[in-house]
């Protein structure tokens, strides 16, 4: 009962959305391979959500195609689209019980049998016995798994998610993120999660789109994304980057040699987004390491020197913010492991790294140091 | 209202009234908010509804003049039906019709304004209500001049054939109709667009995306959801336009008189006291069977 067409990859096509003069999606061109977990991330206002309605047929394209497969659905009517949403607000019907409301779609199009399904469903999401009570009787999290089962029970090639954790806690989402993927797993149907929440979208998603102003920054799977990113604007919105200004001097063999604030480090090209003029040289916190002085720096590392201007204890690991000689200030994750002796505020330490682990991005001339120095994630 | 008697003790407790009395004070404050409504209440309407069951009960061979005596005469009540049943059964069909052309008009006229006005929406609301500020009998007295036999609009019936030559509108049922319909209609259309108002636009979105077109969505989630507007707009339009006699006096003839027009005449023209009092009381006990049965039918679930 699953899908009639075996092909049922979602592709949009140079799709467009303006309102008046805002362009909310911008020539955005993307295929969603069939049954996959796909998340769309990125801040509020970057154009996801209007994304996301396009495909459920809720807002009209400007320009472009959404093609299901080989079936061109740009122009078709929602109820017509086998396309089915889990809205941010849930938008259970207040005037139906929960059975009525898981069973909407079967019986808008005459499906039956009726209670075998939607007790199936309920079971799924861990709702049985719930049937007769109202949406306003439940809690948010349940109120979620119900509207999660009112667009699974219609098997719908494609399952639209607007930030269908959003109202919820930190625990109950945590919970629900790991009942999300059971349940795509479960059921194989091609998820496409709208989040502005970046945890959440690397725990779920096999493909996570990065979205900028109307565009897709970077795809690719978190790991991916997270370990090379493509632009600033990426590296910072995945977790936190550490982005040194610095220009391209030179190449040597593998290496891209790069100078900033009269330094000089070295990046592997493969590690390189570009490979001449003004640069971010970029690591990752936790791919710092601290080092009392620059002779127990691992040969082949990187390294700069120092002074600690603050450290937060925890518990997994410790977070330094470590002052450069040129005033910027980078953070830097330290695991707890026991093998490594802590720095108190003040102290002048070797921060150094593998030149596996930096990476380079293109850099507009004027910019300056980009660094998250926030503690607390 | 407890909230700070369970205050641990020790804190404040020194400066607040006993805890007794304090209490005893909060329970008796909603009766001593209801008493101006509930007396208002008593002395102009249930005490006159008193008196009034009591002249429907009056010997009839009494007048004015020679006195009433209370004489249990139940007889009453038959002989009303008896003489007047076809005009209780016009009042109720007249105003049948006509909620039923006010909610043909009156529900897409809500729904517009409510869901799709935009910045319009207060200014059209205004233009339901503008009517209301001149007064009934003006109003129904326009519509004597609009439907009458020299005017443009049955000249224009009469030139289209709708009409025959010497067909008319005034004095006829279809005036006492429109009537009614026009002016009991913002009745209809404001608790409805109240309900309308609230519809969230996201209910309708889901709706579409779960295989509903646009007729069922507004079958199965518009109109369950616009109930309470909708039940109350029709009762708030049917009684009143059910005991109405303006319409039928001013724009029918005694032929298209309703129960209101008997009750009317009984009580000004013929003085008749105890069989108007009895007619009264008919009408009141026929619309309010009228309304449980309609709220029975429509699900009281809805209202409450």
């Amino acid at each position: 009962m699953a899908t009639e067409n075996p092909a049922g990859d979602l592709r949009l096509a140079n799709l467009s959305k303006t309102f008046g003069a805002f362009t909310a999606v911008d020539e955005l061109s993307l295929t969603i391979p069939q049954g996959s977990f796909f998340a769309l991330l990125g801040a509020s206002g970057c154009g996801k959500t209007t994304t996301l309605r396009m495909v459920a047929g809720l807002e009209e394209p400007t320009s472009g195609q959404v093609l299901l497969g080989d079936r061109d659905i740009t122009r078709l009517r929602p109820y017509k689209r086998p396309v089915n949403t889990v809205f941010q607000s849930y938008a259970l019907f207040p005037h139906l019980d929960i059975f009525e409301n898981v069973a909407f779609g079967l019986r808008r199009r005459g499906i039956r049998p009726v209670h075998g399904p939607v007790r199936q469903m309920l079971s799924l999401v861990q709702l049985d016995g719930y049937e007769r009570r109202r949406p306003a009787q439940l809690s948010g999290g349940q109120q979620q798994r119900v509207a999660l089962a009112r667009a699974l029970i219609n098997h719908p090639q494609v399952l639209l998610l607007d930030e269908p954790l959003g109202a919820l806690d930190l625990k109950l989402r945590r919970q629900m993120q790991i009942e999300l993927k059971r349940i795509q797993v479960e059921v194989g149907i091609t998820f496409v999660h709208v989040t502005h929440d970046q945890e959440e979208a690397m725990t779920m998603a096999d493909t996570v789109a990065v979205m900028n102003a109307g565009r897709i920054e970077q795809l690719g799977t978190p790991a991916e994304i997270y370990e090379f990113p493509a632009t600033a604007f990426v590296a910072n919105f995945l977790g936190q980057s550490n982005l040194i200004a610095a220009d391209v001097s030179g190449g040597n063999g593998g290496d891209l040699l790069v100078t900033a604030h009269g330094a000089r480090f070295s990046v592997p090209s493969a590690r390189s987004r570009a490979d001449q003029g003004p640069v971010f040289l970029g690591v990752r916190p936790e791919k710092l390491q601290l080092a009392a002085a620059a002779g127990q720096v691992p040969a082949g590392n990187q390294h700069l020197e120092g002074s600690i201007t603050d450290a937060s204890y925890v518990g997994v690991s410790t977070q330094y913010l470590l002052r450069t000689g040129w005033g910027t200030e980078l953070s830097v994750f330290v695991a707890n492991t026991g093998a490594q002796e802590r720095f108190a505020v003040g102290e002048r330490v070797v921060a150094h790294w593998n030149p596996q682990h930096a990476f380079l991005l293109d850099r507009r001339a004027d910019e300056h140091d980009r660094t998250t120095p926030v503690l607390v994630p | 209202m407890s909230a700070l008697a369970h205050l641990p003790t020790g804190s404040r407790q020194p400066a607040s009234p006993p805890k007794a009395a304090r209490s005893e004070r909060y329970r008796l404050l909603p009766y001593l908010l209801l008493l101006p409504g509930a007396a208002w209440l008593f002395l102009f309407f249930v005490v006159p509804l008193v008196q009034l069951a009591a002249a429907s009960l009056y010997d009839p061979t009494g007048s004015l003049s020679t006195g009433y005596v209370l004489t249990w005469a139940f007889g009453n009540y038959p002989a009303a039906v008896q003489a007047y049943w076809p005009q209780f059964a016009r009042s109720f069909a007249y105003a049948g019709i006509a909620l039923l052309l006010a909610l043909l008009m009156g529900y897409p006229l809500a729904y517009a304004i409510a869901q799709r006005a935009g910045r319009w929406k207060n200014l059209l609301l205004v233009c339901v209500i503008a009517p209301m500020f001149t007064s009934f009998l003006v109003r129904t007295l326009a519509w004597k001049t609009i439907l009458s036999d020299n005017g443009w609009l049955v000249g224009l019936l009469r030139d289209v054939h709708l009409l025959g030559p010497d067909g008319r509108l005034l004095a006829t049922p279809i005036a006492v109709v429109l009537g009614l319909t026009y002016n009991f209609l913002p009745f209809l259309v404001l608790p409805l667009y109240a309900s309308l108002e609230r519809l969230d636009h996201r209910l309708l979105e889901a709706s579409s995306d779960l295989y509903a077109s646009p007729l069922k969505t507004f079958r199965r989630v518009t109109l369950p959801l616009s109930m309470p507007g909708l039940i109350a707009g029709t009762l708030l339009f049917f009684i009143p336009a059910t005991g109405d006699y303006i319409n039928a006096e001013l724009l029918g003839t005694p032929n298209e008189y309703m129960i209101g027009n008997v009750i009317d005449s009984a009580f000004l023209v013929r003085l008749d006291y105890p069989q108007g009092a009895a007619l009264s009381f008919l009408l009141m006990s026929a619309i309010l069977a009228v309304v449980f049965g309609y709220l029975r039918r429509a699900g009281t679930r809805e209202v409450l």
